[in-house]
C-alpha cells in the first residue's frame, strides 16, 4: 500500500518521476507535515530510492493481466440500512478541545 | 462572432437510506448538532467503515434507469484534503472504477416564444458511490468555527454528465429531468431546500462551429433551478465579455449570488485540486452481479420512458401529452387513477394538463396535495361526456369540487348548471332572440358570418349557459336556413 500511495502521489506530481527537494515540500504541506530542511533531504533520498524500486517494477511487462484492486481476492460485505448507533454526543466531546452548544469548535475557517 | 456555450453537470443526490454509508449512525435531517455523529462519523481512531446494502441497490437502480454500464466490481477511494467538516482529511468516493458507467438520459426542452419544443439525449459519463462532509457555522463564536457531523458520511451518489447541454435551458431540463427520475425510481427524497438534490454545473464558452473546449468554470451548489437558469446565463455572458474584450477565462470555482444575480470565483484554495486519490485499504471491491441486479430489478417501478410509451399506444396519446404526464410519478399516478374511475383518456389527459395543473400551480400545491381526487374529477368528466353538463359548466363545478363544496352531482344541482338538451325548451328560447334581435338576423341573412355567432351567444346567455351549445348551433341554423 506504501508503495502504491508513494506512486499515485508522484503520478500526480512529476511525470518523468525524478524528485526533487520541492516535490518533497509539496507533499509535506499537502499531508501537512512540518519538514525541516535536513528532513526534506533525507525524505528525497528514502522516496527517491523507493521510486528507483518502482521503476524497476515497471520494467516488467504486464500485458494482459487485469489491475489487481485488492491484494486478496475477496469482495466488501454489505451492512443490512438499520440504525444502529445511539447519541454519545456528552461522551465524545468530553474529550473535544473546545465545544459549545453542541458543535465542535475549530479556528475559524473562511469559505 | 457566434458563442456556442457548452455545459456539464455533476449532480450530488443524498439517498434515501435509514443509516449512513459506512456507519449505523441515522441520516435522519434537521437532529440536533452532533448527535448524529458516531464514532465512524466522527473518525475516531481504529474505526473502520462497513458499507451500507441500501445505497448499493439505489446506485444499482439508478444504473438500470439509464441504461447503463454497469461495474461488475467497483472501487472505493480515498479523496484526500483538509477542512475541519471532513475529520478523517479524506473523503471515501470512487475514482477509476465508478459502480455507474456510461448511460443516457432523455430530456424535453420547453419552447420558448422562438423555438419550439424538442428532445435531446444527455450522455453520462458515470455515477458514484461516496459519502458527504459535515456543516460548519461560521458565526457561532467570535473568531471559531462550529463544526456540525450529523451530515458527515450520508450517501451520496455523484451523477456526472458528458458537456452536451447547449443552453441554460438545456442545463436546466436535465436537471429538472433527473430530478424527477430519482425521485421516481425511490432513490432520493428530492429535497433542495436541505440540500438532497445540489447541482454543480461547468460552463464554457467557445467560437460557435469550433470542436476545440474553452476553458471552464465551475458554478458549484445549486440548489434551485430558477438559480441554475440565471447563474448560467449571467456566467456564459460573462465569459463571453471577457473573451471578446481581450481577456482570457482561467478555470476556477464560481459560486452564485442569487441577490446579485452575478457569478464570483472563490478565493483559490491553494493546490486544492491535488486530492492524491488512491484505493482505500479499509474497503474492499464491491461486487454487483448479475443476480444482484434482476433482484433489484423487480422491485422498481416502471420506469417513466417504458410508461409514456404505452401512454401513446394504450390510450392513443400524442407523445407531448404522453412525456407531459409522465414528468413525474405522482402526476402519472393521478392521471392513471382518473382514467381507472372511467374517464376517456384524452379527455382526462386535457383536465389534468390543463384546468387542474393550473391550479395547483396558482396555489403552489403538489398534485398529491390536491383537494380533488382522481375519482372526483372522473365522474366530473363522465357529466360532460353524457350531456349532463356543458364543459363551461364543468369549470364551475371544478371550482366547487376544489373549493370542497360536495360531490359532482350535489353541485350541478346546488348551481342550477344542468344543460338543457329538451329541443322544445331551446327552440323557445332561439325563438325569442331571434324576435329581439332583427337586426342581427338581417345582418346574417346579407351574409355576415359573425352575427351568427352572436345570435348563437344570446342565445346561450338567455339561457343562462345551460343550454347545449351543440343543439342551439344546430336548432338555430335550421331556422335561418
Amino acid at each position: 500500500m506504501k508503495l502504491r500511495c508513494a506512486f499515485k502521489i508522484l503520478q500526480t506530481i512529476n511525470q518523468n518521476m525524478a524528485l526533487n527537494l520541492d516535490d518533497i515540500k509539496r507533499i509535506a504541506h499537502l499531508a501537512r507535515i512540518e519538514v525541516s530542511e535536513s528532513e526534506a533531504q533525507e525524505t528525497l533520498n528514502k522516496l527517491s530510492g523507493i521510486l528507483g524500486l518502482i521503476e524497476q517494477m515497471q520494467a516488467v511487462d504486464t500485458t494482459g493481466i487485469v489491475p489487481m484492486s485488492h491484494s486478496q481476492d475477496v469482495t466488501q460485505r454489505l451492512r443490512e440500512d438499520v440504525v444502529t448507533k445511539t447519541n454519545q454526543r456528552e461522551l465524545f466531546q468530553s474529550i473535544a478541545p473546545a465545544t459549545q452548544d453542541g458543535l465542535y469548535l475549530v479556528p475559524r475557517v473562511i469559505e | 462572432m457566434q458563442w456556442e456555450v457548452v455545459i456539464g453537470l455533476e449532480t450530488h443526490t443524498q439517498l434515501q437510506t435509514k443509516s449512513k454509508q459506512f456507519s449505523g449512525a441515522s441520516t435522519t435531517y434537521g437532529a440536533a448538532p452532533n448527535t448524529q455523529a458516531c464514532e465512524v462519523s466522527i473518525a475516531l481512531p481504529g474505526v473502520l467503515p462497513v458499507l451500507n446494502k441500501e445505497a448499493v441497490e439505489c446506485a444499482i437502480k439508478f444504473g438500470l434507469a439509464i441504461d447503463a454500464e454497469m461495474a461488475p466490481r467497483s472501487v472505493f477511494s480515498r479523496k484526500n484534503y483538509f477542512y475541519p467538516d471532513l475529520p478523517k482529511g479524506y473523503q471515501i468516493s470512487q475514482f477509476e472504477l465508478p459502480v455507474v458507467g456510461k448511460g443516457k438520459i432523455t430530456i424535453q426542452v420547453p419552447a420558448t416564444k422562438s423555438t419550439e419544443a424538442y428532445e435531446k439525449v444527455i450522455n453520462i459519463t458515470r455515477a458514484h458511490l461516496e459519502e458527504d462532509a459535515g456543516k460548519s457555522v461560521h458565526d457561532a463564536v467570535e473568531g471559531m468555527s462550529g463544526i456540525d457531523l450529523n451530515r458527515a458520511g450520508t450517501p451520496l451518489l455523484e451523477i456526472v454528465t458528458e458537456p452536451d447541454m447547449r443552453s441554460a435551458a438545456e442545463a436546466v431540463a436535465y436537471a429538472k429531468k433527473l430530478h424527477e427520475l430519482v425521485q421516481w425510481i425511490g432513490i432520493c427524497d428530492g429535497n433542495m431546500q436541505e440540500g438532497s438534490f445540489r447541482c454543480d454545473v461547468n460552463v464554457s464558452v467557445r467560437p460557435k462551429g469550433t470542436e476545440k473546449l474553452g476553458t471552464r468554470r465551475e458554478i458549484k451548489n445549486l440548489n434551485s433551478f430558477k438559480f441554475m437558469q440565471q447563474a448560467i446565463e449571467y456566467e456564459t455572458q460573462w465569459q463571453i465579455e471577457t473573451l471578446e474584450d481581450g481577456g482570457t477565462i482561467q478555470q476556477a470555482t464560481v459560486l452564485f449570488n442569487p441577490d446579485t444575480g452575478e457569478t464570483r470565483a472563490m478565493r483559490s484554495k491553494e493546490e486544492a485540486n491535488d486530492y492524491r486519490y488512491f484505493p482505500d485499504p479499509d474497503l474492499l471491491p464491491l461486487e454487483v452481479t448479475e443476480a444482484d441486479k434482476a433482484r433489484v430489478k423487480a422491485e422498481m417501478p416502471e420506469l417513466p420512458q417504458a410508461l409514456q410509451a404505452r401512454f401513446s399506444s394504450e390510450y392513443q396519446l400524442s407523445s407531448y401529452d404522453a412525456s407531459t404526464l409522465t414528468a413525474s410519478r405522482s402526476l402519472a399516478d393521478y392521471f392513471v387513477a382518473v382514467v381507472n374511475a372511467g374517464a376517456e383518456p384524452k379527455q382526462a389527459a386535457n383536465w389534468v394538463m390543463g384546468a387542474l395543473s393550473a391550479k395547483l400551480n396558482a396555489e403552489e400545491k403538489a398534485i398529491a396535495d390536491s383537494p380533488l381526487s382522481a375519482v372526483q374529477l372522473a365522474a366530473l368528466l363522465k357529466r360532460i361526456a353524457d350531456n349532463t353538463i356543458s364543459n363551461n359548466a364543468a369549470k364551475q363545478v371544478f371550482e366547487g369540487l376544489w373549493a370542497g363544496e360536495g360531490e359532482v352531482d350535489a353541485i350541478i344541482e346546488a348551481k342550477g348548471l344542468k344543460q338543457v338538451s329538451d329541443t322544445g325548451a331551446i327552440e323557445a328560447i332561439i325563438n325569442e332572440v331571434l324576435a329581439a334581435n332583427q337586426a342581427m338576423v338581417d345582418e346574417y341573412k346579407a351574409g355576415k358570418e359573425k352575427a351568427f355567432n352572436a345570435l348563437v351567444g344570446q342565445c346561450m346567455k338567455a339561457s343562462k349557459g345551460k343550454a347545449n351549445p351543440a343543439q342551439v348551433n344546430e336548432l338555430l341554423k335550421a331556422k335561418l336556413g
